[in-house]
């Protein structure tokens, strides 16, 4: 019997190097699937002359999941859990915009504190994904022991999610009709810790790499692409601010309450490298005051959206009600049904604009969900931006970008 | 005490000996040791789990040639400051003269490699175009 | 007694050290690293991980000794060979104490060195340069686009960074007036007003600091460590020049690269910091190896006893601390100071130079291969050169 590994894998060769005009050879070289600095499988057909890329090919699809059609097999609220899956590392983006989709669908109006509790949330996550960005970008151009510390801070991060959900990752916090658990008692003490240490902790990272050399001559002039390119590809988010285009869904289209929130759509003119770092630092540092706003201005009242028909009933009220009874029977055996309609939400994530669009056929589960992910447009901008540069400026550009290849390729 | 020249290198011959030996049986002792298994994907040059294209063994970049030539050149010049640094006090002013002289010659050479452009490395970056204005709105105006 | 057989005797005792030295250099770095980055280190293997060299070369030698089919064999196995061999000889000719020291209780005097070439120093840039090839044959016969590239890269930097050395070098041979490293040695004796001591880095009329700092950065390149780690650059190349060695022949390349790290931190002790010289005059300056160690057995006893950190501590630390004491008891005795003071000296400038390079490790990123080339021939070789000129001239006018 022949064993797995004894088939070939398939797979898109590798175009043959071809003489420059200068009389140089080419050589052509695969950087990825299984490379250290292309977080997780992305794989890049570099064509190199000397150390100058004349030519880059991303070529993604190796974490190729399926997540979308698999929207289609399960209820709506299963679906949630799955769109934690989608991006590991701001998953609560990924549950929020799934909600608010939904929710568009159902005409739901959802209580002022579940906004909170999901705005705060979200900016959690938020720092998360930067803080996992800003030590495994810096561990690619070469510096340890950054890691160390993002992940220090990330812990004490993951410590508040676990608090608030029961789970460190993937939280399926924010559901379609609120949140799924109210703030559990002693939450801000548990926020206001966090609060309180954070901003030293990322003026010790700004310490630490803003005024070394080496890393401003590696982040600074490299990873440009223009800003019409950049349009066209569907380039979003920290590169797109970073290109001084201050494009961000919460304030250009609110959602979920932002419109309430005092902050500044971080940006920079540079766009390089260094740019998109800046502008992430200082997202961190946004998302802190909006996570400030939400812990004073925390409002009272229910969690999630007074709809039976969507919303399990509390576990009393099923206990002693004969109606909840029913409802929570009949959303946990056949889920709940959304109007016919089709609906596009966006919303920024830390990544960039990710939206849902969501046909329902008027069934129990979705007819079609398709994932517009930030990872995926800001990818397509790799080729104009490293082509013509040395190849550790592929590291510093892939780095730069913060894609999640789960997301690419769902 | 050493009784000859010679015999001074004597622990350098052994040390070469054992250095000899202990470099031979760190690179060889483990395919002795060792389990052995084989398998053709094993083989495989390591591509990144990719099979390889085209040959390792190509032409490569003439630049680091170049390097290689510059080097030898300059680096004679530092072998000859050697003896002359061990002299110095004897001649003074006349071998600080003499090894301006010499060193003015290289650096000749040294600004010649210099200008020719054979210490870039990277070539010459594409010319940028300017971004737009911190704060302004461009998604706004397209929109 | 018979030269031979002392230079074998003393060859034994050397290569113990040594080869116990390097392997405990990677636990110390794996700590030190540890430490700054929040974490612990090797701990599982022996009290505080000591036994973890050990394991790891247990470990590594009943590895798999493969030989991929693609690699071009003799230089394969030459790459290794050629990096280890040539950075293990220069310890026989590094001093490391005084000349004609007598041994107590015998009639034997010896030099605390293997041998005294007078063309030491010359002798071991000549070996540093060899260990190019090493790197560069791997990089080759592995076959492999990535080693290719890094073996390239490997190449192109240690010869470029081995100009701004060599010309950092001069610089103190111009004031000392030789290429022995024991002459040179014994050319930064003394004290200036009895405090300043005369090493080259202080030395009248032309202090080399700069030429220390050029040879400690073309240190760093021509041992490939961070920030100069290109050409195992692990996040761009995978690996580099090593991608397609395993087991113990990949280890005998770090093995290498330590050996190298020791060579390089020993040349910049004995040219720019004085050899064995003590740092405060002698009087007081005897006394201070006893301190330290005493000291040093202090900090583990309270420690281990007052603030045990973790599990074991307060059986491990106190065992430490009381080795420590027992060590600068052993220093207060007049007989062992006048032995092996010196060697403290030398030993404590060595890692103290040793850490450095671990904490270097720790902090910076890396550089890009044009940014370092650009370093090395726009920057360092002119500034070496105008540090030359300007001692050149210094030494030429004072000297009468």
């Amino acid at each position: 019997m022949r064993s797995a590994i004894d088939y070939p894998v398939e797979s898109r060769p590798a175009p043959e190097p071809q003489e420059s005009p200068t009389g140089q050879r080419r050589m052509t070289l695969n950087m990825g699937p299984q490379h250290p600095s292309t977080h997780g499988v992305l794989r890049i057909v570099i064509e190199l002359e000397g150390e100058t890329i004349t030519r880059a090919e991303p070529d993604i699809g190796y974490l190729h999941t399926g997540i979308e059609k698999q929207c289609e097999t399960k209820t709506w609220q299963q679906v949630t859990t799955l769109t934690d899956r989608v991006d590991y590392l701001s998953n609560l983006a990924n549950n929020l915009v799934y909600a608010l989709t939904v929710e568009k669908l159902l005409e739901l109006e959802i209580p002022e504190r579940a906004k909170y509790l999901r705005v705060m949330m979200s900016e959690f996550s938020r720092i998360n994904s930067h803080l996992v960005w800003l030590g495994t970008h810096v561990l690619d151009i070469g510096a340890m022991s950054m890691f160390f510390y993002c992940f220090r801070e990330r812990e004490e991060l993951l410590r508040v999610l676990e608090f608030f959900s029961g789970q460190r990752m993937m939280t399926s916090y924010i559901r379609v009709g609120g949140v799924a658990l109210d703030a559990p008692r002693g939450w801000e003490k548990m926020v206001r810790k966090f609060v309180d240490v954070f901003p030293s902790r990322v003026d010790e990272y700004e310490n630490l790499l803003e005024k070394n050399p080496i890393w401003l001559n590696r982040t600074k002039g490299v990873g440009y692409i223009s800003v019409e390119d950049m349009l066209e590809l569907g380039v979003t988010g920290p590169m797109l601010r970073g290109a001084g285009i201050a494009m961000d869904a919460r304030r250009t289209e609110p959602y979920s309450g932002y419109e309430k929130f005092d902050f500044r759509v971080c940006t920079h003119t540079d766009n390089d490298v260094y740019a998109r770092y800046r502008v992430r630092l200082e997202e961190m540092r946004e998302s802190l005051k909006i996570i400030k706003q939400c812990l004073e201005g925390m409002p009272g009242g229910a969690f999630q959206a007074d709809a039976p028909k969507v919303v399990l009933p509390e576990r009393e009220k099923m206990k002693t009600q004969m109606e909840a009874l029913i409802y929570h029977f009949k959303i946990v055996t056949e889920g709940f049904r959304v109007p016919k309609g089709e609906v596009y939400q966006a919303i920024e994530s830390p990544r960039g604009e990710i939206a849902y669009y969501i046909v329902s056929d008027g069934t129990s589960k979705p007819y079609r969900l398709h994932m517009r992910t930030p990872s995926f447009g800001n990818l397509q901008g790799l080729s104009p931006m490293i082509e013509g540069a040395l190849i550790a400026d592929t590291i510093a550009a892939l780095g730069s970008m913060d894609f999640v290849l789960g997301d690419t390729d769902r | 005490m050493p009784t000859s020249e010679l015999e001074k290198y004597f622990p350098v011959l052994v040390m070469a000996v054992i250095a000899a030996v202990m470099a031979a049986s760190l690179t060889i002792l483990s395919s002795v040791l060792g389990k052995r298994s084989k398998s053709p994907q094993k083989d495989t040059p390591y591509e990144c789990g990719m099979a390889p294209t085209g040959d390792a063994r190509d032409r490569f970049s003439i630049k680091f040639y170049l390097v290689a030539m510059i080097f030898i050149l300059l680096d004679i010049e530092a072998v000859f400051l050697y003896p002359w640094a061990v002299v110095y006090r004897q001649l003074k002013w006349f071998a600080f003269f003499e090894m301006l002289l010499f060193i003015a010659l290289v650096l000749v050479g040294y600004f010649y490699i210099w200008k020719k452009g054979a210490l870039d490395w990277a070539i010459p970056e594409r010319p940028r175009k300017a971004g737009p204005k911190t704060g302004t709105n461009l998604y706004r105006e397209a929109a | 007694m018979d030269f031979m057989i002392l230079s074998l005797i003393k060859l034994g005792l050397v290569l113990f050290i040594f080869m116990t030295a390097l392997a405990y250099i990677q636990w110390i770095e794996r700590k030190v690293i540890a430490h700054v980055q929040l974490r612990v280190g090797p701990k599982r293997v022996g009290p505080h991980g000591l036994l973890q060299p050990l394991a790891d070369v247990i470990k590594l030698i009943t590895k798999e000794g493969m030989v991929p089919s693609h690699v071009h064999p003799v230089f394969y196995y030459l790459a290794p060979f050629v990096a280890v061999f040539f950075a293990l000889i220069p310890i026989s000719f590094i001093p490391f104490g005084q000349a004609n020291v007598k041994i107590p209780f015998t009639d034997i005097t010896t030099n605390m060195e293997l041998t005294d070439l007078n063309i030491g120093l010359l002798l071991i840039l000549g070996l540093s340069g060899m260990g190019v090839y090493g790197i560069a044959l791997a990089g080759w016969a592995s076959n492999n686009k990535y080693s290719l590239i890094g073996g390239l890269r490997s190449s192109a930097q240690m010869i470029s960074y081995e100009l701004p050395m060599a010309l950092a070098l001069v610089s103190p041979l111009l004031m000392l007036n030789t290429v022995s490293l024991r002459e040179l040695v014994n050319g930064q004796e003394g004290f200036y007003f009895n405090v300043i001591p005369r090493w080259t880095i202080f030395l009248m009329p032309a202090p080399q600091i700069f030429s220390f700092i050029i040879f400690m950065i073309a240190g760093f390149a021509e041992t490939n460590r961070v920030p100069f780690d290109l050409p195992e650059a692990e996040n761009e190349l995978v690996a580099g020049f090593h991608v397609e060695y395993a087991s113990m022949k990949f280890a005998a390349f770090f093995m290498a690269e330590y050996a190298n790290m020791v060579t390089v931190c020993s040349v910049a002790t004995l040219l720019f910091l004085g050899g064995w010289h003590p740092i405060v005059v002698p009087g007081i300056g005897n006394w201070i190896p006893a301190l330290v160690h005493i000291g040093g057995g202090a900090i583990c006893l309270y420690h281990g006893l007052v603030q045990p950190a973790r599990k074991w501590d307060n059986i491990t630390l106190p065992v430490f601390g009381v080795a420590f004491i027992g060590a600068g008891l052993l220093f207060a005795i007049p007989i062992v100071q006048e032995l092996l003071a010196p060697v403290f000296w030398f030993t404590a400038k060595l890692l103290i130079l040793l850490f450095v390079f671990i904490w270097v490790r720790a902090t910076l990123p890396r550089f890009r291969y044009d940014q370092l080339m650009r370093f090395a021939w726009l920057f360092m070789f002119p500034l070496a050169l105008v540090n030359l000129l300007i001692t050149g001239l210094l030494v030429a006018a004072t000297t009468n």
